[in-house]
């Protein structure tokens, strides 16, 4: 059987669960900056409650912002929902619920990645209705 | 095979943040897709992340997130540095010890607004 785990000693030989375990640690490394700057930003150097439509539309002037946040993303959804596939892979043993639940990562990443992605894409501020700089 | 020592609650906690922090990732991909519907509609679904109870949430999320990097940092450690196998237990204590140091700082900024206090950064929403 295959024991497939993030966690642990190199999967040797090749294939998918190589590519995985290099894909975790490399996404990893690149996540922690990314994912600690994000936290940092929205909930240190400016209160959550501040991250308004207006705060929102000055940062997506800039294409370095839409470009930062689609590739935090891409890889925290491609990290985590391979995480998630070897949780269903350890915990899951019977084939049929496998497959499905397999099927069923598969289809949520792909639509939370078309969704996160137009979202960023077609995101253009609605002129003169800005609203407040900060909700309470 | 480490049942009950410090590799398997490393491990365990490692899964259960990572889950955690999932599951956050999917409802923020929602919260944001809300910018479409305009400015309304969004803030009305940010605003939310001002509450105590979603501020709470939040210190969740932070402690995991940390500990998860971390972790992940002490896991890259065991894989290519040839001594990291023997120091993993000391190592795991310096997981805890930076995430609490990191987490304290953090938790102050995002809980202060809950008690009325402005912790002097950019407009706490007060």
């Amino acid at each position: 059987m295959r024991v497939s785990t993030g966690y642990g000693s190199r999967p040797s030989g090749g294939g998918f669960e190589t590519f995985s375990w290099y894909f975790f640690r490399i996404s990893g490394v690149l996540l922690i900056f990314l994912a600690i700057i994000h936290l940092f930003l929205n909930h240190v150097a400016t209160d959550v409650s501040c991250t308004s439509y207006q705060l929102i539309s000055i940062r997506y002037e800039n294409p370095f912002w839409r470009l930062y946040d689609w590739l935090l993303l891409t890889l925290a959804l491609l990290h985590g929902m391979n995480g998630l596939r070897i949780v269903v892979d350890d915990y899951v043993r019977t084939r049929g619920w496998r497959l499905t639940l397999q099927s069923a990562v598969g289809i949520v990443t792909l639509v939370f990645f078309l969704l996160g992605t137009i979202t960023l894409i077609t995101f253009h501020p609605v002129v003169g209705a800005l609203g407040p700089n900060c909700i309470k | 095979m480490y049942k009950g020592q410090s590799g398997m609650w490393s491990w365990l906690l490692h899964r259960i943040t990572g889950l955690g922090i999932l599951l956050f990732l999917l409802i923020h991909i929602v919260d944001i897709s809300l910018l479409g519907f305009g400015p309304t509609v969004y803030n009305e679904g940010i605003a939310l992340f001002g509450l105590t109870i979603v501020r709470i949430l939040s210190l969740a999320l932070i402690g995991g997130l940390l500990y998860h990097s971390f972790n992940g940092v002490r896991i890259m450690l065991i894989d290519f540095w040839p001594r990291g196998t023997r120091y993993q237990g000391a190592m795991f204590a310096v997981v805890m010890i930076l995430t609490i140091v990191c987490f304290l700082p953090m938790a102050y900024f995002v809980i202060a607004p809950a008690f009325g206090i402005n912790p002097g950064n950019v407009a706490s929403g007060m």
